[in-house]
């Protein structure tokens, strides 16, 4: 069975207020749909950072949740500058976003970290000044 | 502990909200880096941050947190609170620090991880 819902959004970039909107979209979709609580959060949290992360440092791209019978996978795209060192990157406290992010509330160096911990599988193609392409997936069952 | 015995503990004035003070919240957390918020919290009802912009409350939405109570007087903007209308959250706002309005909530028995005392 191969039937699946997609749902697309572009991260703007530009707007740090609106960042996070495509998140509290998939959220409402996800509860629309009825999946458990739970699943929902792991996804909608994984997600939400990820989009944090493409305003912050790839000047927004583009995010996909698609929606199996058996998982959620959730595809983050972008054309940033790509992850120089991915090992230092997953490392919790490690960040090299500028202060003005961490007034923000953001830029802990908890991004990453809290993406492979709410998903059940995460993988990184990045290529330095090319971009960047997350893939986590998060199981049903 | 009733949302409505929080914002007396606080002496907190209410922003938006006002028909779900009957709620009852059993845990609460406090911080203004929302990315530590993401990282440890679990069940988690009420949210008290000094820090005033949008992804305040989008944190507590993803979080399914019901309560964000603002400390030292911060006041959140138009937006923030039209998102968290739309969110079905009760902001607050307190006079008192973090700490401060962290220490009375917990004496009071609105403790910290989901376990009540």
């Amino acid at each position: 069975m191969s039937e699946c819902l997609t749902f697309h959004y572009d991260v703007d970039g530009e707007d740090f207020t609106s960042a996070g909107q495509a998140s509290v979209q998939v959220k409402k979709n996800l509860r629309r749909l009825g999946i458990p609580p739970e699943i929902i959060r792991q996804v909608s949290i994984a997600m939400y950072e990820g989009e944090i992360n493409m305003v912050i440092h790839a000047g927004g791209g583009n995010a996909d949740v698609i929606v199996y019978e058996d998982r959620i996978e959730i595809i983050l795209a972008d054309k940033g500058p790509g992850i120089k060192d991915v090992a230092l990157a997953m490392q919790e406290g490690y960040s090299t976003a500028p202060d003005s992010v961490r007034s923000l509330g953001f830029g802990a160096g908890m991004g990453l970290p809290n993406m492979k911990r709410y998903t059940d599988e995460m993988t990184i193609d990045t290529v330095v000044g090319e971009g960047t392409t997350i893939k986590m997936v998060v199981k049903l069952r | 502990m009733k949302i409505s015995t929080l914002k007396e503990v606080l002496e907190a004035k209410i922003v938006c909200g006002e028909d779900m003070l009957d709620r009852e919240v059993f845990s609460a957390c406090g911080s203004d880096m929302m990315s530590d918020v993401l990282a440890y919290v679990k069940d988690q009802a009420v949210l008290l941050t000094g820090l005033v912009n949008s992804q305040v409350i989008r944190t507590a939405e993803m979080m399914d947190m019901v309560c964000i109570v603002f400390v030292r007087s911060k006041q959140p903007t138009p937006e923030m609170i039209e998102l968290a209308r739309e969110s079905g959250m009760v902001v607050l706002t307190t006079d008192m620090r973090l700490y401060e309005a962290c220490g009375k909530l917990y004496i009071n028995g609105l403790v910290g991880n989901g376990r009540q005392s």
